[in-house]
């Protein structure tokens, strides 16, 4: 056993001297929680593409409902897949050992998602699949090298046939006028559904509503949070003066 | 009302207590904006103490658990964000305002004589502190908490011969598990606060027994007027305590301004990989342990060589103890005829310059990862840091100081 301790510090000790985070190219993302439009069609992608395989095991279907201005019913009749009640959390029914069976690792519950790595990162990486047929699934992923998840978006984005350029915003050359990089693909060896555009809103969406769903109350929070430092300014205001008053006769 | 207190004073010194620490004791008129953080780490405890006792009524402590509980307080608990994040950027804010207060201490000799006492129950203050805030860190269960105390832990089998016991005793455990939580969990809330409770109250009548230091170094009880009261002391309340709120006005707005628009602090408050529950079967890319421990763990880092048959692991543990232990004998390293920086002479300045600095970048290093040149800057700042203090019972009596003023001045 002891044996056991020693090696797993040993495998912690080369990680201490490793650079954190990937040095991936990522392209800027702004959410925007306010946007209950977007979310709601992000809460839409979400549960018809992601949820299959992703929970978001510690929320809960009404405070979306609610927060996204969903009425329950509606919620439940087009958004509940499970026949779970609408206060339960965001579970799903895949079986974990079977899922790890299935991909190589069980697919990681989402709630916290956009926190753990980055808002920028899963938009990027959800717009980063690309053919190659040297995987099993037979797509990799630019931003996630060598990822165990099939390319779920196929149907809406098709498939890139090269590396889809991430992290190189679109530009106008100044001479020409030509748009470069406007579709982060330059070539589909599979035509999706949607236009290059589309698909750049659709995740914009998608990664929008996660934002919301990793921090639900941030909207709330920095509401509140401009009326608690005002009261503070004012409170500062009183207790100068309050001050002042005592301080007069120290000399 | 006068006559309840009359009957309780009469059973219990409520006036007396009350006059001793705040009515009749007579702190010096010239407190600067460095004598903020004493109270503001009083009231930052209070804060912790407060949201603690809350986050513990929804908290659940065991390994299956606790990380999904933290999730709950976030989502289903009224106001749970807000108390959560209270207690977060407590922890930092709590290093925060301790650190400055701590500068403050260097600065102006207020561990001098006869303030010996006080500065070693500040620093047992200090030890227990982060004794607390690590074990805190293990709660939330997330990936940086379980690998955090995973490594910190396991510094503890580097010594000699009991090493591997000591951190198996301590981990209940051969591997951080729902044992460890639920042990730290007691430490956290139980165990440490009280202990802690009951050193701040030491750390207060220590202070009140001698009185307390001020910008000059100079000792007010020297010049009393007819009544016996010093010249240049004011009583602590009313004027300190309102003075105070002045600093906690802007510390509220400070603290605020993280708690609501950036309780991550960047990363540095809640690390991103916390927001993964812990998972004994993957190691993070890169552990960093939270910002107020970084320059210790610098140290640790900077320590590269075997000695004596014994690991480098071991030295690094040796020196980040030492580093800590070294804090305790200030009082008697000091051998300055004068307490205060003002009338130092230009020898200890630089000497606290370089410190500080030294502190400062130890903590960045400590914060990224660890590269040749990078090792290499952390050994020769850890050295300085080191020399601060032992070479301060020469630099201090070499120097030339200032004369000091028999009255304080601004």
């Amino acid at each position: 056993m002891r044996k056991l301790i020693f090696g797993l510090f040993i495998a912690v000790l080369p990680a201490l001297g490793l650079a954190a985070g990937s040095t991936v190219p990522l392209d800027s993302f702004e959410s925007d929680h306010s946007d209950k439009a977007s979310l709601q069609r992000g809460a839409a992608t979400f549960t018809n593409y992601c949820m299959g395989c992703h929970s978001m095991e510690y929320a809960r279907y009404k405070r979306v409902a609610e927060d996204l201005e969903i009425p329950d019913e509606l919620y439940e009749e087009n958004l509940i897949f499970t026949g779970a009640k609408i206060g339960e959390l965001m579970k799903n029914s895949m079986n974990k050992d079977m899922a790890a069976d299935w991909f190589g690792a069980p697919p990681p519950d989402l709630t916290l998602e956009t926190r753990l790595r980055g808002e920028a990162w899963v938009y990027s990486y959800l717009r980063g699949f690309y053919k190659d047929e040297s995987r099993p699934l037979g797509v990799n992923n630019v931003v996630f090298p060598n990822v165990g998840m099939p390319h779920v978006l196929v149907d809406l984005q098709g498939l890139c046939a090269v590396e889809p350029k991430i992290g190189t915003p679109a530009s106008v050359e100044p001479l020409s006028g030509n748009i470069n990089n406007a579709d982060a693909c330059p070539d589909y060896a599979i035509e999706g559904s949607m236009s290059g555009a589309d698909f750049d809103q659709a995740m914009y969406d998608l990664t929008n509503f996660m934002s919301y769903m990793a921090d639900p109350v941030k909207l709330e929070r920095e509401r509140l949070g401009i009326f608690v430092l005002i009261f503070v300014a004012i409170f500062f205001v009183f207790a100068y003066l309050l001050n002042r008053e005592y301080w007069k006769d120290v000399h | 009302m006068s006559k309840l207190l009359h009957w309780v004073d009469e059973r219990l010194p409520v006036i007396e207590a009350w006059n001793k620490h705040l009515g009749k004791y007579y702190a010096p008129k010239n407190f600067n904006i460095w004598y903020f953080f004493g109270s503001l780490a009083m009231l930052v405890l209070v804060n912790q103490l407060v949201t603690g006792i809350w986050l513990t009524m929804s908290y659940n402590p065991s390994a299956e658990g606790a990380f999904a509980s933290v999730e709950y307080i976030m989502r289903d608990v009224e106001w749970g964000w807000l108390l959560r994040y209270l207690h977060s950027s407590g922890a930092s804010a709590f290093f925060v305002v301790v650190y400055l207060h701590m500068f403050r201490g260097l600065m102006y000799g207020s561990y001098q004589k006869p303030r010996e006492l006080i500065w070693i129950f500040g620093m047992l203050i200090y030890l227990i502190l982060m004794a607390e805030a690590f074990m805190g860190y293990l709660l939330p269960w997330g990936q940086m908490s379980y690998w955090g105390a995973q490594v910190i832990v396991n510094l503890f089998g580097a010594i000699p011969v009991i090493g591997e016991d000591l951190s198996l005793w301590i981990r209940g455990d051969y591997l951080i598990s729902g044992i460890t939580l639920n042990r730290f969990f007691a430490l956290h809330v139980v165990a440490l606060p009280i202990v802690l409770l009951g050193l701040v109250v030491l750390h207060i009548l220590a202070l009140h027994e001698v009185g307390s230091n001020n910008p000059d170094g100079i000792d007010i009880k020297k010049n009393k007027d007819e009544n016996g009261i010093p010249k240049d002391g004011i009583p602590f309340h009313p004027y300190y305590t309102v003075h105070d709120l002045l600093g906690v006005g802007v510390f509220f707005f400070i603290f605020f301004i993280v708690v609501f628009f950036f309780p991550e602090g960047g990363g540095l408050f809640i690390e991103k990989p916390n927001f993964e529950p812990a998972n004994p079967l993957k190691t993070p890319d890169h552990i960093a342990p939270v910002w107020y421990f970084t320059p210790f763990y610098a140290m640790l880092r900077a320590v590269t060589i075997d000695l004596f048959g014994l690991d480098a692991k071991f030295w690094g543990v040796v020196v980040m103890g030492a580093a800590i232990a070294i804090l305790f004998v200030l009082p008697w390293l000091d051998k300055s005829p004068v307490r205060s920086m003002r009338y130092k002479g230009w020898l200890s300045r630089i000497a606290l310059a370089i410190f500080v600095v030294s502190f400062v970048i130890l903590g960045y290093l400590g914060l990224v990862p660890a590269t040749e040149g990078r090792t290499m800057v952390a050994q020769i700042l850890t050295v300085l840091y080191f020399l601060y203090f032992i070479l301060m019972p020469f630099y201090t009596r070499m120097e030339k100081t200032k004369p000091v003023p028999e009255r304080v001045t601004g």
